[in-house]
């Protein structure tokens, strides 16, 4: 199995900075039970392969518990893993110590989804720009400065307010900050967990553009995780939806819209608004029953065959495995015994 | 810098004519602005002035002293003690009258502010400092170190502080430094869970996290960037603590087992003057007054600079 679910669209004509194979991270459940026979782990991420090619975007979607966050701390190793392998640049740091990830800490870096509490809010704007220089004294007194206040430029804020407290800022500039933060050792990847939730739709839109135009100034690398189809659209090259901390489908971001596979995506994308009134009308809603189901007892099988529309007898019991449709070369795999075909789709 | 981010940023970018002149501006940080409200506190203002006389008058005790011409040990056999030898109330020689030796109270109350202020800032000071320490070290380390420093302030909060103290004091004998020792391993395990529940909270926060995400070590994580943050309950905590050191040392030194005399603190002073506080007032009454103004004056601005640091829950309400 393992060989399988393994990302199965590496394209060996780009270079990958970013791989996971079989990521897998449990979180063991504190059960008030004095006698506790065999101890439940809420199942976060069950078991994730995932190319990252070098300058792309690729975004995690899903709905909230998917694992998409366990899945940004596991890969910035924030949280250390059940199993499984994450391999940065040719390395494999999975189970690296805090010390010997001391490197990869300049190389990797990670944008937070709460503006509000990503920074400290007794410490000074400048100060917390500077953190990355102090922890890896790179850069004292002036040279500190002006570093930071040209990191501050970078990503729209005003340089003269390095001396302020983050409580003077708004939401969409302490996203600046935070950006700001992520990008002073100049990463080669960086993980954007949810970076636009918490704003405003028109600040979304600044954020947005504002990391894409630095990734084409840097080279940067993104993992975007998104809750939100309509977010990613514009950010993505590559799009991997999960569900109960599995990848369910993942494709090019054009293919994945306009050629869903996985029922799941599918009713993701019918969610998405759109601007047209008359097409909105016209379009079917795929509505989902029931929630998501607890990760700690994930269903049996398929793990969305309990809210699937188009689930069958063998959904329950086998588990699909996450691989190319026949005569696809576009890299677009799903997990689904029963995929859609073109006409079904929701549009 | 592409187009768009050039865009970006320019609503935010003042003419580079204004550059110069913003540059004086500066973030009022939650510091800045809990001590604006302090200033504007009436109360506060208030108590720190009665607490500055008493600093003050502890400080030139002794030119206090020489100015009125004897110091708080000197005896007078003569004008200081009646024919009956009781002593002699306020008058203007002795503004708070004199004890059952002949010796000046007023002089003496003086003298028992400096032992009062010492022990009360250097304990409660002492108690801070490792109360801050084990708290973060208990709620930032978690685990194993948890359960022992929680279980340890457990201990010292359970038990009984005075049993101990007589205890103590009989094996090593009464001193201002056993005083001291003994009130700041008492005060400490409070101010610990104090911390330590704070910084479970903190830990949790998405800075936490980003800190560690850039590299930062343990000890950076708990004293750059959770520190800060459970300071200002610390503080708090720390001017209601002081009253509390003063009081404790007026007990001990009242039992006997704290200051011993002829050192005047306001405790042995209580303690000498119960069998004459029918004869003589004045030397139950100032020592006693002293001590309730100092504490009152403390609590009262610890109130204050609690409402300063969180507006929200004032007193008003």
């Amino acid at each position: 199995m393992t060989a399988e679910l393994r990302d199965p669209s590496p394209r060996t004509d780009e270079d990958v900075l970013l791989r996971l194979e079989e990521v897998v991270k449990y979180f063991p459940v504190t059960s008030a039970k004095v006698f506790r026979g065999k101890r439940d782990h809420v199942h976060a991420v069950d078991g994730v392969s995932l190319d990252v090619a070098r300058g792309k975007t690729i975004a995690l979607v899903g709905e909230t518990g998917c694992g998409k966050s366990t899945l940004a701390r596991c890969i910035t190793r924030l949280y250390d893993l059940t199993s499984g392998k994450v391999v940065f640049d040719g390395e494999d740091i999975s189970n690296h110590s805090r010390r010997r990830l001391r490197p990869y800490r300049r190389k990797m870096q990670m944008i937070f989804q709460d503006p509000y509490g990503s920074l400290n809010p007794r410490r000074r704007v400048g100060s917390i720009i500077a953190d990355a220089f102090t922890i890896h004294g790179v850069a004292e007194g002036e040279e500190r400065k002006a570093k930071v206040q040209e990191l501050m430029e970078l990503v729209g804020l005003n340089p003269e307010h390095f001396n302020r407290f983050p409580a003077e800022f708004s939401g969409g500039q302490r996203q600046r900050i935070g950006i700001a933060r992520a990008l002073a050792l100049h990463p080669q990847l960086v993980v954007c967990d949810e970076p636009v939730s918490a704003l405003d739709v028109s600040i979304q839109a600044q954020v947005i553009n504002l990391l894409a135009d630095l990734q084409d100034e840097l080279g940067l690398t993104y993992v975007f995780i998104a809750h939100d189809l309509s977010v990613v659209r514009h950010v993505s090259d590559r799009i991997a939806v999960m569900y109960l901390g599995r990848i369910v489908e993942i494709a090019d971001t054009d293919d994945l819209y306009a050629r869903p596979r996985h029922p799941y995506t599918n009713a993701l994308l019918s969610a998405v608004p759109v601007p047209d009134p008359d097409v909105a009308s016209r379009r079917e809603r795929v509505l989902l029953v029931g929630d998501v189901p607890s990760p700690i007892h994930p269903p049996t099988g398929c793990r969305f065959h309990p809210r699937c529309p188009r689930a069958q007898e063998v959904c329950a019991v086998e588990d699909p495995v996450l691989s190319l449709q026949q005569g696809d070369r576009t890299g677009h795999a799903v997990a689904c015994h029963f995929p859609l075909t073109d006409g079904e789709a929701h549009a | 810098m592409s187009q768009l981010a050039a865009e970006l940023l320019e609503p935010i970018t003042p003419p580079s004519g204004q550059v110069v002149a913003s540059e004086a501006i500066q973030g009022r940080g939650p510091w800045q602005l809990a001590w604006a409200r302090l200033r504007r506190d009436k109360v506060a203002i208030g108590s720190s002035l009665v607490i500055a006389v008493i600093a003050l008058a502890a400080i030139f005790a002794p030119l206090i002293a020489r100015l009125i011409g004897h110091g708080p040990d000197t005896q007078f056999q003569s004008t200081g003690l009646s024919p009956q030898g009781i002593p002699v109330g306020p008058s203007t020689s002795f503004f708070f009258g004199t004890d059952d030796l002949g010796r000046d109270v007023f002089i003496r109350v003086i003298y028992g502010a400096r032992i009062s202020l010492l022990v009360g800032v250097i304990a409660s000071g002492m108690a801070i400092i490792v109360g801050v320490v084990v708290g973060l070290a208990a709620g930032y380390l978690g685990r194993a170190a948890d359960t022992v420093l929680s279980r340890l302030m457990d201990v010292i909060l359970s038990l009984p502080f005075l049993v101990f103290a007589i205890a103590l004091v009989s094996v090593v004998g009464p001193s201002l430094t056993i005083t001291v020792a003994v009130i700041a391993f008492f005060s400490w395990a409070s101010v610990g869970r104090i911390v330590r529940g704070q910084v479970l909270s903190i830990k949790e926060k998405e800075f936490v996290e980003a800190a560690r995400s850039l590299g930062a070590g343990d000890l950076r994580i708990m004293f750059v960037e959770i520190l800060p943050n459970v300071l200002a309950p610390t503080i708090v905590y720390a001017t209601l603590l002081i009253p509390l050191a003063i009081v404790f040392e007026a007990t001990l030194s009242f039992l006997g087992i704290g200051v011993i005399p002829p050192t005047p603190t306001w405790g042995n002073m209580l303690s000498e003057a119960m069998p004459f506080y029918r004869v003589a007032w004045w030397f139950v009454a100032f020592p006693g007054l002293a001590l309730v103004v100092t504490t009152v004056a403390f609590n009262l601005l610890g109130d204050s600079i609690r409402d300063a640091f969180d507006p929200r829950g004032s007193r008003s309400s």
